[in-house]
């Protein structure tokens, strides 16, 4: 304990020497004024985002098999509790603190340091700082439970712990700052990523690969596999995510205004379109529409829409929907098998892949007529935001990958990742937490 | 004709269905139970409150088979079921004094299919 502390101070006073000078220049600008209507978006927004992650639990929770049901809610539960401390102790300011050199924030605004009621207005000029913090700590949440798809069923809970803060801490931080944080170079740069397409989906979705990859196959996959423990469930879960991307992608204006309604409404289309579509495909391919498919179709085109959100018009998100559930579709359903790899609920197939294409998409069908401060995509004449949108990516996807896969190798060395194949066999609920999700008489 | 009841551990039903399959013995019924044998479960604990001894599940499977079968299907369910550890469960063999089959109305031998 003594040693983590001497480690934190003296990262602290290392990092805060580096960015100090740039904090003085923050501090210069106009004292900002709150408005209530923003900052009552603001507030609902993040209390939306938050309840995301319950409905991932749930989804999630659902697919898996009966043994396994409480792993997967507490999984997140956890999430809810460590990142939201690792977000106020350190986290917020690594992600959004003052700039170290494009890369990262530095530890000044750590514990919250100066981060108070009144706005900051770099990030929200009309909403108290604190407002601001506290929607991006859902999102800071959420995103390593995303990951968890990928390695549900198999993984050790204490490994799951260690994984998540680290992860938090060495891959979303540092990507939120290069994407959202003022100095951050891919900012800077002109990628566009309205409320995180990049450094939520493709991130997460990415590191759900590498985990996929490194825990292996869960015992029996794919010919022994049973289906989803409670499909209720899972829709039930989808439901409450679709409800809170509204703030996700509604709250990501930072304001109740027009971009706000924009964003929400181009968030709502493309689900239905992805949901629809994934549903015609099945019907198509496999000769009947399943409450999974139109489930899954659904989360991806709310996955593919949460860069382009507040940059696109509804028409164009339509397009972003259909396109979504037939590249997520050809993912999950050829690929995955193809190449073997457990991606036990496809956390990389609707995640990473479907971030991917929204974050391209934003490339092409971004237009300066929903959103002035945005940019034109190729479609409106501007082939160069593509291109930029493909270098954001292209980074995000190799950060994410080495860095996701040095640190499972690490915990796995400590620590070991993954359960023994006897309390695999009898489920985590059992071996990790000593309860047991359903009871047989009553 | 005999009836072989078979409490086996959940997770090596589906390795016994497949033994099962390959020894073309394709008809069987499957059931969720609680049980208690000599096996210990492992004990839950609900607001730190241990609850020891509970009933553990496990899965039953019960299979109607011809004589010439016994040996073959008792054979298949223990090398699918056999972990050698404790709680890998039980075969029972009971003689079957009659099978109809609803549809035909065959009795008998040829009923067991």
């Amino acid at each position: 304990m003594r040693k983590l502390r001497v480690w934190f101070l003296g990262a602290t006073g290392f990092l805060a020497l580096m960015g100090v000078s740039k904090l003085a220049l923050a501090a210069g600008t106009v004292a900002p004024v709150i408005n209530t209507g923003d900052t009552a978006w603001v507030l609902i927004s993040a209390g939306l985002v938050f309840l995301m992650t319950p409905g991932l639990a749930f989804f999630y929770g659902g697919l898996v098999r009966k043994k396994n049901m409480l792993s997967v809610l507490m999984q997140c539960f956890m999430l809810m509790c460590i990142i939201t401390l690792q977000w106020v102790m350190f986290g917020y300011s690594l992600s959004f603190g003052p700039d170290i050199k494009g890369i990262i924030g530095n530890l000044s605004w750590a514990g919250l340091h100066g981060v108070g009621i009144t706005p900051f207005a770099d990030y929200s000029a009309t909403v108290p700082h604190q407002a601001f913090m506290i929607y991006q700590a859902m999102f800071a949440i959420i995103t390593p439970g995303l990951i968890l798809g990928a390695f549900a069923e198999r993984m050790k809970f204490s490994a799951f712990v260690v994984f998540s803060l680290l992860w938090a801490t060495f891959v979303y931080d540092p990507v939120c700052h290069w994407v959202w944080g003022v100095g951050g170079f891919l900012r800077n740069s002109g990628a566009l990523d309205f409320a995180g397409g990049t450094v939520v989906h493709i991130n997460a979705g990415v590191a759900a690969l590498v985990c996929a990859i490194v825990l292996g196959k869960r015992k029996g996959y794919p010919s022994h596999m049973s289906p989803p423990h409670n499909l209720p469930f899972a829709v039930l879960g989808a439901g409450l995510l679709w409800f809170g991307w509204f703030g996700f992608n509604g709250g990501s204006a930072l304001g109740a205004n027009g971009l706000a309604t924009s964003a929400l409404v181009v968030t709502h289309v493309a689900a239905a379109a992805a949901g629809l579509t994934w549903s015609l495909l099945e019907w198509k391919i496999s000769s009947k529409p399943t409450m999974l498919g139109m489930i899954t179709g659904a989360v991806a085109g709310l996955v593919a829409i949460t860069p382009a959100a507040g940059f696109v018009g509804p028409m164009d998100a339509i397009w972003i929907g259909v396109g979504v559930s037939v590249i997520c579709y050809f993912f999950v359903a050829v690929v995955k098998a193809k190449f073997g790899y457990d991606d036990s609920l496809d956390a990389f197939g609707v995640h990473g892949v479907g971030g991917i294409w929204g974050a391209l998409a934003t490339g092409l069908w971004a237009t300066k007529a929903v959103n002035p401060a945005g940019n034109n995509g190729l479609f409106y004449g501007n082939p160069g935001l593509f291109l930029i949108q493909l270098k954001a990516v292209v980074i995000t996807i190799v950060y994410s990958f080495i860095v996701s896969f040095v640190l499972l190798k690490i915990v796995d060395l400590v620590i070991g990742l993954r359960v023994s194949e006897d309390e695999e066999r009898i489920g985590l609920d059992l071996t990790q937490h000593r309860e047991s999700g359903y009871t047989m008489l009553d | 004709m005999r009836y072989i009841i078979a409490i086996i551990q959940p997770d090596r039903l589906d390795e016994v269905l497949q033994i099962l399959e390959e020894k073309e013995i394709h008809l069987v019924t499957v059931t969720n139970v609680l049980g208690r044998g000599r096996q210990k479960g492992i004990s839950e604990v609900y607001r730190g409150h241990k609850e020891g001894g509970r009933l553990l599940k496990k899965v039953k499977l019960e299979i109607a088979v011809n004589d010439e079968y016994v040996q073959v299907t008792i054979d298949a369910i223990t090398q699918g079921a056999r972990t050698n550890h404790i709680g890998d469960g039980k075969i029972f063999v009971l003689d079957l004094k009659e099978c109809f089959r609803i549809r035909t109305g065959e009795i008998g031998k040829i009923a067991i299919g």
